[in-house]
């Protein structure tokens, strides 16, 4: 699936340095339009980081970052506003608007930048829950009643709220039974081929890689150490990726797999 | 790329055949546009029994655009034409389908009951609530004091420094504003006092006004309602975003008191830091009484002491003083209780904490006034 066609995020030589730790060590990395990246590392290696980081919640300290070949540094607040409508971004725990239920929640996005008739927006959010396997009367519903996986499900259905063309997923799968990351799984791969939606994953889910990226970055000590697609994971010799892809549990995935 | 349209392909065929075509950009941008087009297309009595929607010329589609289209079909179907939709691009199909699969079923919201029975309701909702809250604090009081006894009978068990670190926080760090808020309220009072009491030349009684009432009501006021508002407050947000994360289940899981390890230590620290911050504050008090009375009502400082020493007994200094830890105690009480009913949303911890700090000063005035009538029927 994946193309060699325009990059939609174009990360170079990117320095991150939290309380002088140095945590991301000039980072290089492109995301095409219509593929879905794994993005795997070290628990505490900084793959969070560089998803905030490209979406502005964290300062770099030197480094470039385009994105629809826009460089995000020196953006004035209408052009900004331009690029973030058109990312979703699903938080590792849901960061859903607790105040919110959660129709207003997936409404919210849709309120700011869309300008809908009530209707076709309550229609819209509840599509949206649909979607991501939830039934509609969750709508009235606040986070507090939700559980943890129903939490990452509202929040996807908000990430998803305006079909953006690029979606970061942190964690996604973390907090779903085997069933529902299988579900979520497929999800991404129907949404992803419809719109071409570029996917940026941060995941631990061996499963969720095999089954759904096309290309794996793997973040080792602060720089890209392998990129390329899960055949190229698999013959790397690289010893955190060996243990990675090799390892007790990445077997028993293998094997479901076959 | 053009903006998404639908247009009625006319005289295709016969009266009985409607052909709709859109093309386009379907997306969300556009929906606001394409959902009055679609509502168009949809208007009741169509002068057909079939409608065909072709969407081959379609460039773009989202799920916006895919839910407007299923909608027609489901508004033409539902007003029993035969609708069909062709040429949809492959591509389009997966999303397409996924959209279709939403069922839209929202049941009915709840029903509004009429205002007046609404506004009934509500009110014996907070009297209940209020019975409520009584309840919640007696058991509060109760489990402190038995936590106290438990702790009494085995020292080792008692956080020791977890009571020494509050202290720290609820006195020491807040003496300078208690020192400040104080003093400028005893500057006040006398320069209140002496411009009144100057007219009947009784200049010299504005020294017994202050002395009295600052050491029996005013400083231990005026240190109750600071120390609400700024540690209650922080009891209550510090506990209530425990109960959020869980660590008080937490706590409780491993066999732990949470009343023992968090409130007690938190309690004692404010009865025991009240008394304090209330003499530090009626010491500022009389110091800026002092000083007003000395600039301003040229009354010198010597006469001042003189004056103060007749004026005051050591009775009045203890009235004020013991009344501090019970008012500590209240504030604690309050703010540990409003904590624990915190609930999960970031809303609930911030109405809690509000309401932390309202019902503990008001407690603490009604604490004042049964005070007042206790001290004066024991003739002090």
């Amino acid at each position: 699936m994946a193309k060699a066609s325009e990059p939609v995020i174009q990360v170079k030589d990117v320095v991150v340095e939290l309380n002088s730790n140095r945590i991301l060590d000039g980072i290089t990395l492109d995301v095409y339009r219509g593929e879905i990246l794994g993005f795997v590392g070290a628990s505490g290696a900084g793959k969070s980081v560089l998803t905030r980081t490209i979406v502005g919640l964290l300062p770099k300290q030197a480094g470039k970052i385009e994105v629809f070949g826009t460089n995000l540094d020196g953006l004035d607040e209408d052009e900004r506003r331009n690029i973030e409508r058109r990312w979703g971004i699903l938080f590792q725990q849901g960061a859903l608007f607790s105040s919110l239920t959660v129709g207003q929640n997936v409404e919210f996005p849709m309120l700011e930048y869309l300008d809908l008739s009530p209707r076709l927006m309550t229609e819209m959010a509840i599509t949206k829950l649909e979607m991501v396997g939830l039934k509609p009367d969750v709508y009235r519903k606040y986070p507090s009643e939700l559980s943890g996986g129903m939490i990452k499900r509202v929040a996807l259905a908000r990430a998803l709220a305006l079909d953006p063309e690029i979606l970061f997923l942190d964690e996604p799968t973390s907090g779903l039974d085997p069933i529902s990351a299988h579900e979520f799984d497929q999800l991404i791969l129907t949404l992803q081929r419809a719109s071409q939606m570029a996917i940026f994953m941060v995941t631990h889910d061996l499963d969720s890689l095999y089954a759904t990226c096309d290309r794996i970055a793997v973040l080792l000590n602060g720089k890209i150490g392998v990129v390329g697609n899960i055949d190229v994971m698999l013959a790397s010799e690289e010893p955190w990726l060996k243990s990675y892809f090799h390892g007790a549990r990445a077997r028993v995935g293998q094997q479901g797999k076959q | 790329m053009t903006a998404g349209t639908l247009t009625l392909l006319s005289g295709e065929s016969g009266r009985d055949h409607l052909a709709f075509a859109a093309a386009g950009v379907w997306t969300a941008e556009n929906a606001a546009a394409l959902e009055s087009l679609i509502d168009a297309a949809t208007r009741p009595n169509l002068p057909a029994r079939t409608v065909a929607l072709d969407t081959e010329k379609i460039e773009r589609l989202d799920s916006f655009g895919a839910w407007l289209i299923e909608r027609a079909l489901r508004t033409w179907n539902g007003q029993g034409l035969e609708a069909k939709l062709i040429g949809l691009n492959e591509n389009f199909q997966s999303l397409f389908d996924k959209v279709q699969a939403g069922t839209q079923q929202l049941s009915a919201p709840p029903k509004k009951p009429n205002s007046i029975i609404a506004t009934l309701e509500s009110v014996g909702r907070t009297m209940s609530a209020v019975f409520d809250d009584l309840v919640l604090l007696a058991q509060m009081v109760g489990s402190v004091i038995v936590a106290f006894f438990r702790v009494l009978r085995h020292p080792s068990r008692f956080r020791f420094t977890s009571m020494v670190n509050h202290i720290e926080r609820v006195g020491w760090h807040a003496l300078p504003i208690i020192l400040l808020i104080t003093l400028l309220i005893g500057a006040i009072l006398a320069q209140q006092g002496i411009f009144h009491f100057r007219k009947f030349g009784a200049d010299i009684y504005v020294v017994d006004m202050v002395g009295v009432l600052v050491l029996r009501e005013l400083a231990v006021l005026i240190v109750c309602i600071m120390v609400a508002g700024r540690s209650g407050s922080s009891y209550t947000a510090e506990i209530g975003a425990m109960k959020m994360r869980e660590e008080i289940d937490a706590l409780r899981t491993m066999g732990f008191d949470p009343i023992e390890v968090l409130i007690l230590p938190r309690i004692l620290a404010i009865v025991i830091a009240v008394p304090i911050l209330t003499l530090f504050g009626a010491l500022a008090a009389l110091y800026g009484g002092g000083l007003v009375a000395w600039l301003y009502g040229g009354i010198a400082p010597e006469v001042f002491m003189s004056r103060l020493r007749e004026a005051i007994s050591i009775e009045s200094f203890k009235v004020g003083m013991w009344k501090a830890p019970f008012m500590a105690l209240v504030i604690g009480i309050v703010a540990c209780v409003e904590g624990l009913q915190v609930k999960g949303s970031a809303e609930s911890l911030g109405e809690r904490t509000t309401n932390s700090v309202v019902k503990a000063i008001f407690l603490v005035i009604v604490l004042d006034g049964l005070f007042a009538m206790f001290f004066a029927s024991i003739g002090l």
